[in-house]
């Protein structure tokens, strides 16, 4: 059969017609960024592909990893080191060829499951409920656990899993301005100093315990998110986010600075322990052992202070859910998709804003006055701009706006960071004096870019809504704003 | 109908003297003065750029008018020295127990829906996207409920006075969805709906504000013949049986004509016709702005018209016209 796309020159059109003609004809083939079909089968290609790879990185690694220059006397003295170059490239290569040979050019990615494990138009069973209960009854009986399967590790593995609770309630209560209201927010990190400060310097100052002066912190860091709160009003999208950058660096400085009030640098010693309805956790008379005629064991307070910060954490959860189903939370979320139709609907959007930095503050301040007494010293160091930037990191991986998610990436990051500090498997990679400490940030990098790529909206990334009136359907990521600043 | 006093004259809930807006060198409204009857339907029509979104603005607050006076009464036959004790006092509202006056060139854009019960929608449709449709008319109560939940502690202890009022607002919503034939997608994120049924959506939010008067940025763009009717019944409902006035601003002539009980015609910032829907139909100089006249002609068509300035004779044209229909 004669092909009916190309005319004969007789009955051909003119001008524009042709042009328009063969502009068809073209969009017919092959889109022209499509590279043409080559006749590699998935293995050459693959082994293609990976060689390049390797070669890209055998110049870029070449001055960093072949050649070592060391301070000698008289000079440096360059060492060679062609080994470790040649595993590098190695290294790259084989990643390079499972990447190309599984994922890229094949039919079915392996790496399909990340898509749809987490997928919002799963019905049935709710994933997430049961991922919540079973880590809840995890996190409840978490020291029985550790005393019972791991003795020898139980204080390290408790003391860390305070540190993750603490960044799981951080991680809480920035998602109330990040993920609920919409406002990026990078300077956290001053409510929690806000909230460690307060506790620090009234307990010094006046002996208050700490019972009593976790929610004045909770209130001095609410009072600092309304003050934040207020000159950034007005603004939209990278200048909210640069001057909430500035606010926490302007804390941090005033810290350092005001020796007399602060201690400055040398930050605030002797911080009161918790007490247990005033029973300590030490040796000696009224304390905790002795009054229920227990051996004292150190682990005793690990454990004391673990389930305070749950107790906290999971009220910031409780407190949280409720409030997404009041009408402030349900402002907050009106705020981050439309501030224009908040408006209209005569919504005070400078109170919704200022409610929601409060309420974020409070569970900040709370953190830090938790923090405060778990250290027992205090300093500026601790509130630099990488912890929040980890804290907005745990929100962002986990899913704006969802709790679950922010568990999730808090324990994979402050978790991962530290199971990072012990992986000698690596050791048998890389040789006795390969050091996975000074490598874990590389790794930790790596890692969430990985993340970014194949969930970029976050590992939960859905959205449930507040309220129902026949049947609840999750709200897929691409419908749901981000609000300022992202 | 008399001509000299229109219906819309005798109890306006929306009076607008002398409102001008100006950007820069740019004025978008000049002198404008109109009227919004109680319980009419009025639509505020005129070629692209003649300044009725920026009208729009003015009354809802969106923007802040450079002169003139926005006043809006609730409660029958409201005395018009009210509002002149009210623009004297300096206050931005005055409220008895019959009647309340609000100015709102004074209040700013949320204070005017929540206290004086003026709702709008927008052109470029503006919903909670990721919201679903029942959230989208929650939020549309916040007011109403952030007083219930005792500004949010009550509700967080979930006090019995909270429920209440929160089983109510969802009521009010649902009973919104049904009128605007949304029930079945009550539970679909705002974005997933079809357009028709986004500006629907947006009517209803507008509704659970509890407004007394209604601002439509053109309702019916983008609606084919079987919505726009959807539309002028769903409109006829809210003015009948919620004794709201609706102002609207709409270019498709077919639902301006069917349902307004009062057309208001703008041209470059001016009022050029005010009327019924038959006067203004029959207006030349509203033909003439529709249809455009060639610079050429335009002396020509004036001197037909029997114009010489177009401000000065907008008044005396509306009464000629008033005796045609």
């Amino acid at each position: 059969m004669a092909s009916t796309t190309s005319a004969t020159a007789a009955n051909r059109p003119e001008g524009a017609e042709i042009l328009s003609e063969e502009r068809r004809d073209a969009a017919r083939g092959e889109p022209p960024f499509t590279e043409a079909p080559s006749g590699d089968s998935r293995l050459v290609a693959s082994l293609k592909e990976a060689g390049i790879t390797a070669a890209i990185i055998a110049v870029i690694t070449l001055f960093f990893l072949a050649f070592r220059s060391d301070i000698a006397s008289g000079g440096l003295s360059l060492t060679l080191r062609p080994e470790l170059w040649l595993v590098w490239v190695a290294i790259a290569f084989g990643v390079r060829f499972l990447l190309s040979y599984f994922v890229f050019r094949s039919e079915q990615p392996i790496t399909g499951f990340l898509k749809k494990t987490f997928a919002p138009t799963a019905r049935g069973l709710p994933i997430g409920k049961v991922v919540g209960i079973a880590l809840l009854l995890v996190a409840l009986t978490l020291p029985y656990l550790l005393a019972t399967l791991v003795p020898s590790q139980n204080r390290y593995l408790l003391d860390l899993a305070i540190l993750i609770l603490t960044y799981v309630m951080l991680g809480w209560g920035l998602n109330i301005v990040v993920g609920l209201a919409g406002l990026l927010d990078l300077g956290y990190v001053a409510f929690y100093a806000v909230g460690a400060y307060s506790f620090a310097l009234l307990s010094t100052n006046f002996g208050l315990g700490f019972w009593v002066c976790l929610p004045m912190a909770g209130l001095f860091a609410a009072m600092w998110g309304v003050m934040l709160g207020f000159p950034v009003l007005r603004l939209r999208g990278d200048y909210l986010a640069i001057v909430t950058l500035a606010f926490g660096e302007i804390i941090r400085i005033v810290l350092l600075n005001w020796y007399e009030f602060t201690g400055g640098p040398n930050g605030l010693l002797g911080i009161p322990k918790p007490t247990l309805f005033g029973l300590e956790f030490n040796r000696g008379d009224n304390s905790f052992a002795e009054y229920f005629n227990l051996e004292y064991d150190t682990v005793q307070r690990f454990v004391f202070l673990y389930y305070i910060i749950l107790a906290l954490a999971l009220i910031t959860n409780f407190v949280t859910l409720r409030l997404r189903k009041l009408p402030v939370g349900r402002a907050w979320e009106a705020l981050r998709e439309d501030e224009i139709a908040c408006r209209s609907l005569g919504i005070n959007t400078t109170n919704v804003k200022l409610t929601a930095f409060a309420t974020g503050a409070m569970f900040g301040g709370f953190a830090g006055a938790f923090f405060a007494t778990r250290q027992g010293f205090i300093s500026p160091e601790s509130f630099t701009f990488i912890e929040s930037a980890i804290i907005l990191a745990i929100v962002v991986l986990g899913g704006l706006g969802s709790q679950l998610g922010v568990v999730i990436a808090s324990v994979v990051m402050i978790g991962g960071i530290e199971l990072l500090r012990n992986l000698t498997i690596l050791q048998a990679v890389f040789g006795s004096d390969f050091d996975p400490t000074q490598y874990r940030m590389l790794i930790f990098g790596l890692a969430m870019v990985a993340i970014m790529v194949w969930k970029p909206r976050g590992l939960i990334s859905s959205r449930s809504p507040s309220d129902v009136y026949k049947e609840k359907k999750k709200i897929g990521a691409d419908q749901v704003s981000q609000g300022e600043g992202h | 109908m008399s001509n000299t006093s229109h219906r819309w004259s005798l109890d306006p809930v929306l009076t607008v003297e002398h409102l001008t807006m100006r950007f820069g060198g740019l004025t978008a409204v000049d002198d404008l003065s109109f009227n919004v009857g109680r319980g009419d339907i009025t639509a505020l029509i005129g070629p692209n750029g003649a300044g009725k979104t920026t009208v729009f603005n003015c009354v809802t607050g969106f923007y802040k008018p450079t002169e003139g006076r926005i006043a809006m009464r609730r409660g029958r036959n409201v005395p018009d020295a009210k509002i002149a004790a009210l623009t004297r006092s300096g206050n931005q509202y005055d409220r008895d127990d019959e009647h309340a006056v609000f100015l709102l060139e004074r209040m700013t854009d949320f204070r005017i829906t929540e206290v004086a019960g003026v709702a709008r929608t927008f052109q470029n449709i503006r919903l909670f996207g990721g919201m679903t449709v029942l959230e989208n008319l929650l939020v549309a109560q916040h007011n109403k409920l952030m007083r219930a939940s005792g500004m949010t502690i009550g509700g967080l202890f979930g006090l019995p006075g909270y429920r209440r009022a929160a089983a109510e607002a969802k009521r009010k919503a649902i009973e919104w969805l049904g009128h605007t034939r949304l029930l079945d997608r009550a539970d679909d994120p705002a974005s997933d709906l079809p357009y028709g049924a986004q500006r629907r959506l947006e009517i209803a939010r507008a509704m659970c504000t509890d407004p007394a008067l209604l601002c439509l940025d053109e309702p019916a763009a983008g609606l084919n013949p079987r919505e726009s009717a959807e539309l002028n019944t769903l409109l006829r409902y809210i003015r009948d049986e919620h004794d709201v006035s609706v102002l609207l601003i709409e270019h498709d002539m077919g639902v301006v004509m069917e349902i307004s009980d009062h057309i208001i015609v703008l041209d470059y910032g001016k009022k050029i016709s005010d009327g019924s829907a038959a006067e203004v139909r029959d207006d030349p100089k509203v033909i003439a702005a529709y249809l455009g006249v060639d610079d050429e002609e335009v002396e020509q068509v004036e001197q037909d018209l029997g114009v010489k300035k177009a401000g000065a004779s907008t008044h005396a044209a509306n009464g000629s016209q008033g005796d045609m229909a």
